[in-house]
């Protein structure tokens, strides 16, 4: 069993999964469940002043199926904390009392005014709590009342409002950032500017999960009519590793920590986000599809992970893949690959012709007796055939050795790095000679 | 009734009252809403899928498994529909182990295929049972056709005709439609009367009228059948059974496995169905499983199947086979009739054990028995059909025969197996090509 303590910007934890802010850590109940199920920690669901929030009383989730009901997606328009501060505040006091070994962060949104934020970090340093995470993320409701992500989306708000907590509390501040912008690292640099300690992404996609065609209204339906929400789950992973891996690997945002959130759902996610630059991970959907039980899986399989590979601290997973992350030009260009379909594996289903013979590039052959085969003359290594085959390892993409000729371009494979920027079709390459 | 499964000779009500329709329920029932969500994802809706080439009908079948999973199952069933009009039944009955479903490529990466023959049930059930029937006639062409037989072949013939337009006459000798589906198939296959339902069904698209009680070579012949309409398709069947070859053969409990399938279709109770103490069944094929199961679930005592060559000549699919044995019944292979022993009724029978040459290896084997059930083929019945090839009618590949305006198709066509699904394409190529004569 290997060691999976967390240190996070100073923060300990028995382990790098904590719950995010959201639905799961709204009560003392429902945290002191987590906490008896072995999450390393929790960011209680947002905070706001009194008089308290009031959400819907209709369906407050969408979601997006996979197969056998397998839920990918969902969907939540539920606000920040619906009942009275100090009832929250009191809560958390005794949660964290009781669990001292755990990490316990205090969400807030007030509104974009220095006096709220005076007046609400006290009361949360008075729990005892290890630190706060400033909700710029959360894209429905609170935004049209100019907080979330309406702070969010305004780099310069996010660094003021940062600052300004920066000065009113010893704690520290995580700045949870929306994905709902276009270039993520803005927002982080903003607040790192502010003087955050932490950010943490994704907070939730602006979605709208369906549409009810008797009712021609978006899902989750209100009384026949339904707002935007913000999209969670499975799949939004794709796109919270890229952004993690965007300010990760920004020389400019001086290695800011970031608690990677987005779809985490196995200890393979987590582990993952870690590897782009997470310094830890936030899981809200896995747990609300599941239970706090899969918290266990997470730890086991970390464990045996980093023990498989002789690592003894999660932090020699963390930033592992960042340097491997890097911009399309400077790709190899000289490196060739063909598809290898494995006769042994293969059970004929054709979706690999079908694919390739409609969509790509002619490379695969079909016989008669339906024995697929790739056409190297053809082929340009898209790997559409491997991510369309249902059968793991079917297909695989084979490098080809340097020396060798590839019959589709009847050039010889270099053994040289060699990559856009120097390819001669560039007509910037070029101007520099 | 006083009788149970320990009363010796044949007699009805072998069991409690109530147990018989647990007994003869359906085989598979109908798949629910998300069940079959789930069995359509598994499809990889191959390209240019082998299951499709493994259907005699040639349903596009990841087609419909797509509309299935995409929440369209009457688009399925259409789907479905306008290749087989029978594929409802189809979906009950088909071998689909050595159709379709052994040809489904997760067959091969799993033993698992998808389950195509009950999805196909799950949208043509839904479609049904609504009441819709998807297909329209073309506008009348004046023209008619004489269908012989109400099984399968004749049913699938005429409906293709009528949607063609042409004014169908289908002649049956038995009271009700369906043929083999309403007289030949085990009870538990196709229950709650659904070849009749099928058949009501079927019949809405118009234009198809049946006259009942007409056997050809009695009431009707085919040279006043090819005088009074523009064209006739022969659906007739096999009428005949062949009879077993063996000393005594002819004494009382003797009977055929096909009457007694009909029988038990027919009943109004199957607690009024008799069935032996010891039941032997003679044959390998489906008619013999179908005979030996349902002895077995009207509670006799001891069945036995036994067929004369090893279990991978059987006729009968494995699935069947599996059936079979764990309803109970003992399968014995490589074992000859005989001889049928007893005074004036069967007491018992006496088998050669043979060897793959079919010669008797010296050894017998005698099996207690008061009612043996013959399952060993049919026959083609009739006089002045067209010429034969072998010992059925000789066709083209579109179903001609040797006399002109005269088609056939189904069991009794020589060429293709003897399936429901085999006879439906067989009637609706036919209905093809007579339609593209009579326009001509």
């Amino acid at each position: 069993m290997a060691d999976l303590t967390s240190d996070f910007i100073g923060i300990k934890s028995p382990n790098p999964f904590w719950l995010a802010s959201a639905p799961p850590t709204d009560k003392e109940y429902n945290v002191r469940r987590a906490f008896e199920a072995g999450w390393g920690g929790v960011v209680w669901k947002t905070l706001g002043l009194d008089p308290h929030v009031v959400n819907v009383n209709g369906p407050r989730y969408g979601a997006v199926y996979g197969a056998d009901r397998r839920l990918l997606g969902l969907n939540n328009i539920e606000l920040i904390t619906d009942r009275p501060l100090q009832t929250n505040l009191d809560e958390i006091k005794v949660v964290k009392r009781d669990y001292p070994d755990r990490a316990m962060i205090v969400s807030l949104m007030v509104p974009c005014e220095e006096e709220p934020w005076k007046f609400i970090l006290p009361l949360v340093e008075e729990t005892g709590a290890d630190g706060v995470e400033l909700n710029f993320g959360c894209p429905h409701g609170m935004s049209e009342r100019g907080m979330g992500s309406a702070v969010g989306q305004v780099p310069e708000y996010i660094e003021m409002v940062t600052r300004w907590v920066k000065a009113n509390t010893r704690m520290p501040v995580i700045v949870k950032l929306t994905p709902n912008i276009t270039d993520i690292r803005k927002p982080a640099e903003a607040a790192m500017k502010g003087g955050a300690d932490a950010v943490s992404l994704i907070n939730t996609i602006n979605s709208i999960t369906s549409v009810d065609l008797d009712l021609f209204a978006p899902e989750p339906t209100i009384d026949g009519k339904g707002a935007h929400g913000g999209y969670c789950g499975p799949a939004v992973k794709p796109i919270a590793l890229n952004m993690v891996a965007e300010i990760a690997r920004d020389p400019a945002l001086g290695q800011i920590p970031i608690s990677g959130i987005g779809g985490i759902t196995t200890w393979r996610d987590a582990a993952e986000f870690m590897a782009l630059g997470a310094g830890n991970v936030q899981v809200c959907t896995a747990a609300m599809t599941y239970g706090f039980k899969i918290v266990q899986e997470m730890i086991s399989g970390l464990s045996d992970y980093m023990d498989s590979k002789g690592l003894t601290s999660v932090d020699e997973i963390v930033g592992r893949a960042v340097p491997n992350v890097t911009d399309w030009q400077y790709l190899n260009l000289n490196y060739v690959a063909k598809a290898k379909i494995n006769q042994d594996l293969c059970i004929s289903c054709g979706r690999c012709f079908a694919a390739c013979e409609d969509t790509s590039h002619q490379a695969i052959a079909m016989s008669e007796d339906r024995t697929f085969t790739v056409i190297d003359d053809e082929c340009v290594a898209c790997n559409l055939c491997v991510n369309v085959c249902p059968v793991e390892d079917c297909i695989t993409m084979e490098a080809m050795a340097p020396g060798t000729t590839d019959p589709r371009t009847g050039k010889v494979v270099e053994p040289d790095y060699a990559n856009w920027t120097t390819h001669p079709n560039n007509p910037a390459a070029n101007a520099a000679e | 009734m006083s009788s149970n499964a320990f009363t010796p000779g044949i007699v009805p009500g072998r069991m409690a009252a109530e147990a018989y329709s647990e007994q003869f329920s359906d085989l598979h029932p109908r798949l629910d809403d998300h069940e079959a969500l789930v069995a359509a994802d598994r499809c990889y809706f191959c390209h240019d899928a082998p299951c499709i080439t493994a259907c005699p009908t040639d349903i596009d079948i990841p087609l419909f498994i797509r509309q299935i999973a995409t929440g369209t199952p009457d688009a399925a069933a259409k789907t479905i529909l306008s290749q087989n009009i029978m594929g409802g039944m189809c979906a009950r009955v088909c071998p689909t182990e050595q159709l379709c479903e052994e040809a489904c490529v997760r067959e091969m990466a799993e033993g698992k295929p998808v389950l195509i023959g009950q999805l196909q049930r799950y949208a043509t059930d839904h479609l049904q049972e609504q009441g819709i029937h998807p297909f329209s006639r073309a506008a009348v062409t004046g023209k008619s056709v004489a269908v012989v037989g109400a099984g399968p072949a004749g049913l699938s013939c005429a409906h293709r005709l009528a949607m063609l337009g042409h004014d169908v006459v289908v002649y049956d000798a038995q009271p009700k439609a369906g043929g083999l589906n309403e007289y030949g198939i085990a009870t538990y296959k196709t229950v709650d009367g659904y070849a009749q339902s099928e058949v009501d069904w079927l019949l809405k698209i118009g234009g198809i009228q049946i006259d009942y009680g007409k056997r050809l070579g009695g009431d009707i012949t085919l040279a006043g059948l090819r005088s009074a309409h523009d064209a006739v398709f022969l659906g007739i069947g096999l009428g005949g059974v062949n009879a077993l070859d063996a000393e005594g053969a002819d004494k009382d409990g003797v009977l055929d496995a096909v009457d007694f399938i009909a029988d038990l279709r027919q009943a109004e109770s199957f607690a009024d169905v008799p069935v032996g103490r010891d039941v032997v069944v003679i044959g390998g094929g489906m008619t013999a499983v179908d005979a030996a199961v349902q002895a077995k679930l009207l509670g006799a005592l001891n069945v036995t199947l036994v067929y004369r060559r090893g279990r991978d000549r059987m006729n009968a699919s494995v699935f069947e086979q599996d059936l079979a044995a764990s309803k109970g019944v003992r399968i014995v292979t490589h074992a000859m009739p005989k001889a049928v022993i007893g005074n004036g009724a069967v007491r018992e029978i006496e088998f050669d054990y043979v060897d793959d040459a079919m010669q008797p290896t010296g050894q017998t084997l005698r099996l207690a028995a008061d009612q043996v059930f013959r399952a060993i083929g049919q026959t083609l019945v009739g006089e002045d059909l067209p010429e034969l090839d072998g010992r059925k009618i000789k066709v083209t590949e579109t179903g001609r025969t040797s006399l002109a305006g005269v088609w056939a198709g189904g069991d009794c066509a020589a060429g293709g197996d003897d399936l429901t699904v085999t006879a439906v394409a067989e009637g609706r190529d036919a209905a093809m090509d007579i339609h593209a004569t009579l326009t001509a």
